[in-house]
């Protein structure tokens, strides 16, 4: 009998947001998504996501039972993906309106740069991910605005970073769990098998 | 008619984007406010959006009158005090007001029953617009209406205004009753469910493979507590919408959270509460602890006592 390794159990945060589409684009890469609502749920998981939704309703909720301090310990030392939302809690700096943060990748982030839900848009720009060009879908995206001297841009849209890597950490300003391929994800999953042999 | 594709979500550019942002508020609560101040609170308690709107539902039931879209400054203050999205209402077939709550940028627009419907045959045409839609529906029939019309979300009618929760139930049970049904059925069989249901042959088709809406489903109407909220999680819905259960003091009178700090504090618990209870919908142990740190619910209106001429739910065609 081959030897058929176990699922990575990946968590989602399922406070708020599109943590149902993340879920089901982990399963999609053979990935085993768990929700997480607790603290005391990180522990277990060998990687996190950090879904789109809203930034100050997620912020909100970590301020309670020092949910916030657990992740930011969690983060500091797992594997995780932050998209949307889930990159403005990652970011050092967060501009419009200045808010707290888990400040672990050294980016400046500014929410709801590129306009209201009108000017939302999906784009095909280059990547540095095998494949050739990726699509993406911004909605009420923010926009990088610098980044520091540790962060590997993987991918930008006219000049503006908007896939990163920081270590162990990925961060996308787009939604790559709304479109149909899986590179994004792929490659968190080969972050997390490199952050494991280490 | 949107495309369906192979994994049952739209394929066009515009649908996949509206359809994104509905995506974004999942698992959140859609809180009704009626001045800057309201909206404060409810960002800062965690609403995942708000609903911009002159007189919540319980106050256009009190004063009757004609109830329209709220003033444009009014819905210009609110965009300029938050940064989460903001919401407006259109009247059912008022294409031109939903033009107009698209021109100051609103994230997204509730095509409503709970104002006074503009037209008795149709509805807006939502993929005119860029703006994505939001509509109310009683069973799966008209959900799919909607959707074919170009709505990007739909929420599950309760009765608005009321804080009684048992329509909100009852539409949700249907509607969930109704995608089960079809899941069961042969191809041969879709067609005539099509003619049932009164509702696009593709759209059925979609539901019938997938189990669910092809566009989030959340709960509106009648949501008045934590319990309330976590009850229509667990029965499927996908967020909430809370309208007059959070800022109403008796049944057409407002808490005064402008100027009185234990009414301010009141509509923040109440707010807070239903936040946390929508995330936690399944955790009873969570939901006990909600509950109890609400300070006073809206006095309500039994749904069952209402004469059937003046439901808003019977509105949409």
């Amino acid at each position: 009998m081959p030897h058929i390794p176990a699922p990575k159990r990946i968590g989602v945060l399922a406070i708020q947001g599109d943590y149902a589409a993340h879920a089901a684009a982990l399963e999609e890469v053979g990935a085993e998504p768990v929700a997480v609502r607790k603290p005391e749920e990180l522990e277990p998981l060998e990687a996190l996501v950090l879904p789109g939704g809203e930034s100050t309703t997620m912020l909100k909720f970590l301020e309670k039972h020092q949910f916030f301090q657990a992740l930011q310990r969690y983060c500091a030392s797992n594997p995780v993906f932050g998209t949307c939302a889930g990159a403005i809690l990652l970011a050092r700096e967060v501009l419009n309106p200045t808010q707290r943060s888990l400040g672990l990748v050294d980016v400046t982030i500014q929410r709801n740069a590129y306009g209201r839900q009108i000017d939302s848009s999906i784009l095909t720009a280059p990547t540095s991910l095998p494949g050739g060009p990726l699509e993406m879908v911004f909605i009420r995206a923010p926009r990088i605005l610098k980044v520091g001297h540790g962060v590997e841009v993987l991918a930008r849209r006219d000049g503006d970073p908007v896939l990163i890597r920081q270590g162990h950490i990925m961060a996308a300003t787009f939604h790559p769990e709304l479109s149909h391929d899986r590179r994004v994800h792929s490659a968190f999953l080969a972050l997390v098998d490199s952050a494991n042999r280490r | 008619m949107p495309e369906p594709n192979e994994k049952n979500g739209f394929t066009s550019t515009s649908l996949r984007l509206k359809v994104g942002l509905a995506e974004m508020l999942k698992g959140g609560v859609i809180m009704d406010v009626m001045n800057v101040e309201q909206a404060r609170i409810a960002e800062e308690a965690g609403a995942a959006s708000v609903m911009a709107l002159e007189r919540v539902p319980a106050m256009i039931r009190a004063e009757g009158g004609v109830a329209r879209m709220a003033k444009p400054s009014l819905i210009k203050q609110i965009i300029q005090a938050v940064s989460i999205p903001v919401m407006a209402k259109a009247r059912i077939g008022h294409f031109a007001e939903a033009q107009i709550l698209q021109e100051l940028g609103v994230d997204f627009i509730d095509e409503s029953e709970v104002l006074t419907p503009a037209d008795e045959t149709h509805h807006i045409d939502k993929h005119a617009f860029t703006t994505p839609f939001v509509c109310g529906a009683r069973n799966l029939g008209e959900a799919l209406r909607r959707i074919a019309e170009g709505a990007a979300m739909i929420r599950t009618k309760g009765e608005a205004g009321t804080g009684d929760v048992v329509h909100a139930v009852q539409h949700m049970r249907q509607i969930v009753k109704e995608m089960k049904a079809l899941t069961v059925l042969s191809d041969q069989e879709l067609y005539a469910a099509a003619k049932e249901h009164q509702a696009p042959y593709e759209l059925i088709r979609m539901v019938a493979q997938a189990g669910k809406l092809p566009v989030p489903n959340f709960s509106a109407g009648g949501i008045a507590t934590p319990a309330d909220a976590a009850l229509m999680m667990q029965l499927g819905a996908e967020a909430i919408f809370v309208g007059s259960g959070i800022f109403m003091k008796e049944r057409a009178t407002p808490l005064d959270v402008e100027n009185n700090p234990k009414e301010r504090e009141e509509a923040v618990s109440r707010a807070k509460a239903i936040v946390t209870a929508t995330t936690h919908y399944n955790d009873p142990k969570i939901l006990a602890e909600v509950s109890e740190q609400v300070t006073g619910t809206m006095k309500g209106l039994a749904a069952a006592a209402i004469e059937e001429a003046q439901l808003l739910q019977t509105r949409g065609w």
